[in-house]
This record gives structure tokens, C-alpha cells and sequence, in this order.
């Protein structure tokens, strides 16, 4: 019995130390980012005033504002024909278990070995050749391509999931294929969706490789391409980097919090196959 | 279903294919042509050299650094994630009060662009005001300049992707965990193993698939980690930090070599092809063989 009384306290004791080793990068973001650059303080010590003008700084000068706009758009738009166009190919490939089928699921699996930069070079003059770069059209595609076996297989294993009587019916109803997927089929993808979404939308978000070669104008900034440049041009100015890395973060950590439970599912389903 | 309309169905994925072959097909077979050529990356004209990039490859120390930094952040980051994110799963399984709080916390450094975490690290180990030389001088030690020091940049490098992307093993092991049956831990109570004993023999075993899909997802991670080491150190001092993805970026923007940048893009592809497939293979196996 003394012996489950020590481990109690030595249970919470080990989990304020994790909370503290993870939370530490964030703490130190929000203490810098509302501290006044007069403020010669330590880092570790969190201000005991609200000092906004480092967020007005970050979303002013620096671009922050029209990179938060960007990068909405950018995300957005591939989140959307990530899931369209994902949930369309992972239907045959779920219901239709031909062999030829099968050469497109492993021509799938083969298209997500390859990583980006051993493609980044030609795809750039690629891009500036049909007139890709710094383009939102370009940089979208580009995000959506390489989600997309993601969301294939995601989606793909959780259509295998469900029962196929419903689409009988359909068909001898007199149902066509497209009316059959998108009437019958898509409703029934609601959780898998959120799931998708959520994943390669932080992939989205947060991607830097690729906006690095396809963005090159600075009027076409993402959220990590204003930080980056941020962090290069002004880096006398800790308060204000500081200050941007925090609006870069902000939005995801919020809706992670709200939808922790789909993360987590989600992140789960795509790594156990 | 009518055989008919099972034809029909497979025009579902024309989209899909046609995105993988005109962007990653067709760039990835430029790419080997580019690599036995001298472009530069902007000229109308380039000139076939054979096989020039690939024996300069060889021969080149900074690629030599490189490949093995590759290693070290993919291995490293493996080893580092899988131990932590198994030992955080097995705590979290206990019960207790406030242990999603725990959960929540240990995952929600995934959320942040790992630019950005390259970024923030900068606040820590910056040589003036960084927060861990303010620690060093108020105990009274000599402020260090770690990101200058290539051994330490790599440790940190690897430290910092590990304790970034620890929760994504952790939930992976968290769910495995769950997924054991409660009446193998009885069993094997009353037989009287010890804790070690049950890790061993009912835990690790029933754990493989798991243990399978974290590994091989941590690997291919850091083997293909850019973004923190463009932060942390744009793989300086020298070439000391550069991994075989941002050489590649280097070759191309700074040295203006987009033949040579190809050649290492197509090297690397084989090389996390190769690594892939060799650990996958093993754990198909390993998984067959515990069953």
C-alpha cells in the first residue's frame, strides 16, 4: 500500500516533467511575442504586461497578414480536390480488386517512395515552363499530388470497411456508377474525411519545401516563407519573429485542440495499415 | 455487381493517375536526364557529360558528409522516437487522473511547421540572450555557442525533430497497447512473471505491427528532414549539417548546378528506396514469424 502511495506521487511528478520538456517551445514563443524588445529580461521570464505591437509589427511589416491569407487559400483549395479526387480513386480500388487494379495500388505505393527532392529540381523548371511558379494554381497542384496517395489509402481501407448491399440496391435501382459514388458512397465517407482533411491539411499548412522552390515572388508568400524571411532579414528583432512564429502556429494548435480526437484517429488509421 | 459498371468504376482514378504521372513521373525521369547533364538550372542550352556528376558524387566530401548526416538524423531520430514514444504509451496507459491533459500536450508540437520549431529553437540557442546560455550563466559556467559547433548542430538537430514528432510514436503505441487483450496480462500474473517478463514475452511480441508502422514512418521522416535543418542551421558551419535534401537545395540555388543537384536527388531516391524496403521486408517477416 505505501508502496502505490509513492508511485502516485512520483506518477505526477514524472508527468509535470513531460508537460514541461514539451510545452516549453510554445511557452517561450508566447512570452517573447508579449514582451516589449525594451525589455531586457531573461527569455524564461514571462512578461507581467500585454505588449501587443510585436503582433501588429509581424502582421504588418512582415508580411504576416497577406501570408496567413495565402496560405488559407492555398490549403483550402488542395484540402478540397485532395478529398475529391482522392475519395474517387480509392473507390475502385476498393471495390473493384481486379489485377490491373491491383498494378495501379502498388504504382500508388511506388509514387509515395519517391521524396521531394529527388523531383524538386525538375519539377521547378517544369513548373516555370507551363507557368507554375508563383502561382497559386502551381504550388495547390503541386500539395495535392503529393497528398494524395495519402488520402487514396485512407480512404480506400475505410470504403473496403462497409457493406456493399447498399450499392446493389442502388444499381438495380438503375443507378450509374458517378450517381452511385457520389449519392451513395460519399455521405457514408463523413469520419474517414475528417480525418483526411486533417492530416494532409497540416501538411498543407506547414509545408516549406515545396512553397521554397514554387513561390518565389514576395507577394505570394506563405506562412513559412514570411517567417523564414522574417527570421533572416530581421533577426535583430526577436520580439517580432517571435511574434509571427506565433500567428504561424496559432490557427493549428487551436483547431487541434478542438478536434484532438480526430487527430489522433487519424493519425493512427494512416500509419497501421 | 455488373461487370459493366465494375469497367466503369476504374474511370475514378484517371484524375489521380494523371496528376502522379505528369508531376512526379514525368519530373522524376527529367530528373535522371538532368543528372547526366551540366545544367545550371536557368540556360536555354546544357550539355550531356555522361556520367561526370555521378564519379564527382563519389568523390565529393561534402556529399560524403551529407549521406552520413542523412543517416544519422533518420536512424538517430528512429531510435530516439520509438524508445520515448513506447515509454510514454506504456506510462499514459496507466490510469490516471489527468493523463489526456499529458496526451495532449506530448502531441500538440506535431501541429507546429518544423521551420517554425527550427525557428523557436534559435530563441534557446542563440549565443546572446538564448535561454539555455542564460541558464549556463546563472550557474555560473561559460555561455556556448552550440549551433556553431557541427557535432552539437547534429545532436541538436536530431533532439529537436525527436522530442517534436515523439507523439506521433506515442499514439501509434498507445493504440497497439489497447488493442491487447487484458486476459494475456492475467495469464501471465498468475504464472508469476515479473513486470520485465510480461514486456517481454505478452507486451514487445503483440506490439510488432505497431512497433512496424512507427519505425518505418520515423525513418522515412528523417531521412527526409529539410525544413528544421534549413532553420536551425542551413546546414552550416561549412557543409558540416547538411543533409542529402537540403545539398540538393544548396547545389541548385547557391552553386547553380541543377545537374549535379539532380544526380544527388536521384542517389538519394535509391537510397531511401533501398533503406525502405530492407526494413520493411524485415518486419513482414518478424511480424510472421510472432504470429
Amino acid at each position: 500500500m505505501k508502496n502505490k502511495k509513492a508511485f502516485g506521487i512520483w506518477k505526477y511528478l514524472l508527468a509535470l516533467i513531460i508537460i514541461v520538456l514539451h510545452f516549453v517551445p510554445i511557452y517561450m514563443v508566447i512570452a517573447i511575442t508579449f514582451k516589449s524588445p525594451y525589455d531586457h529580461s531573461s527569455r524564461w521570464i514571462f512578461p507581467g504586461y500585454v505588449y501587443l505591437k510585436n503582433i501588429q509589427t509581424a502582421l504588418e511589416r512582415g508580411g504576416m497578414l497577406m501570408a496567413l491569407k495565402n496560405t488559407v487559400i492555398i490549403s483550402a483549395v488542395a484540402i478540397l480536390f485532395i478529398v475529391v479526387i482522392g475519395a474517387m480513386a480509392a473507390y475502385p480500388l476498393a471495390r473493384n480488386k481486379s489485377r490491373m487494379n491491383h498494378l495501379v495500388r502498388g504504382f500508388i505505393m511506388g509514387v509515395m517512395m519517391i521524396p521531394p527532392l529527388s523531383i524538386l529540381v525538375p519539377l521547378y523548371s517544369f513548373m516555370a515552363k507551363i507557368g507554375g511558379i508563383n502561382s497559386y494554381w502551381g504550388i495547390i497542384i503541386t500539395l495535392v499530388t503529393f497528398q494524395l496517395p495519402t488520402s487514396i489509402f485512407l480512404f480506400s481501407s475505410f470504403i473496403s470497411s462497409i457493406p456493399v448491399a447498399l450499392e446493389e440496391a442502388a444499381a438495380i435501382d438503375g443507378c450509374g456508377p458517378f450517381q452511385t459514388f457520389f449519392r451513395i458512397i460519399m455521405p457514408q465517407l463523413k469520419p474517414v474525411t475528417a480525418s483526411v482533411i486533417i492530416i494532409t491539411g497540416v501538411n498543407c499548412w506547414n509545408n516549406y519545401q515545396f512553397a521554397l522552390y514554387l513561390l518565389q515572388s514576395p507577394k505570394i508568400k506563405t506562412v513559412t516563407l514570411a517567417i523564414a524571411s522574417f527570421f533572416s532579414a530581421d533577426a535583430s528583432n526577436v520580439n517580432g519573429a517571435a511574434a509571427a512564429a506565433f500567428l504561424g502556429i496559432l490557427p493549428l494548435i487551436l483547431v487541434f485542440l478542438f478536434l484532438q480526437k480526430y487527430f489522433i484517429q487519424g493519425m493512427v488509421d494512416s500509419a497501421i495499415k | 455487381m455488373k461487370k459493366q459498371h465494375r469497367a466503369m468504376i476504374n474511370l475514378f482514378y484517371v484524375p489521380a493517375i494523371i496528376l502522379f504521372v505528369v508531376f512526379v513521373v514525368y519530373p522524376f525521369l527529367q530528373g535522371i536526364r538532368l543528372s547526366f547533364t551540366n545544367w545550371n538550372g536557368y540556360s536555354q542550352t546544357m550539355k550531356y557529360v555522361g556520367l561526370k556528376n555521378y564519379i564527382r558524387l563519389f568523390q565529393d566530401a561534402n556529399v560524403k558528409t551529407a549521406l552520413i548526416n542523412t543517416l544519422i538524423y533518420g536512424i538517430m531520430s528512429t531510435v530516439i522516437q520509438n524508445i520515448l514514444g513506447l515509454a510514454y504509451a506504456l506510462f499514459l496507459n496507466i490510469n490516471f487522473k489527468g493523463r489526456t491533459v499529458v496526451r495532449t500536450i506530448i502531441y500538440m508540437p506535431v501541429m507546429i511547421a518544423p521551420l517554425i520549431m527550427g525557428y523557436i529553437m534559435y530563441f534557446f540557442f542563440q549565443y546572446d540572450g538564448g535561454a539555455i546560455n542564460d541558464i549556463l550563466i546563472a550557474l555560473g559556467m561559460e555561455p556556448a555557442d552550440l549551433l556553431v559547433n557541427s557535432g552539437a548542430a547534429i545532436a541538436i538537430i536530431v533532439i529537436v525533430n525527436s522530442i517534436q514528432f515523439v507523439g506521433v510514436a506515442m499514439v501509434i503505441y498507445l493504440a497497439g497497447l489497447q488493442n491487447i487483450p487484458a486476459m494475456y496480462y492475467e495469464a501471465a500474473m498468475l504464472d508469476g512473471a515479473t513486470f520485465w517478463d510480461r514486456f517481454k514475452h505478452v507486451t514487445l511480441p503483440l506490439l510488432m505491427p505497431a512497433i512496424s508502422s512507427s519505425t518505418i514512418l520515423n525513418l522515412i521522416g528523417g531521412l527526409k528532414l529539410f525544413d528544421l535543418i534549413m532553420a536551425l542551421t542551413s546546414g552550416g558551419p561549412g557543409f558540416s549539417t547538411h543533409s542529402l535534401s537540403t545539398l540538393v537545395t544548396n547545389q541548385y540555388f547557391s552553386a547553380q548546378s541543377a545537374g549535379y543537384a539532380s544526380a544527388i536527388g536521384i542517389v538519394s531516391f535509391l537510397l531511401i528506396m533501398v533503406i525502405s524496403n530492407v526494413v520493411t521486408g524485415y518486419f513482414d517477416k518478424k511480424e510472421v514469424d510472432t504470429q
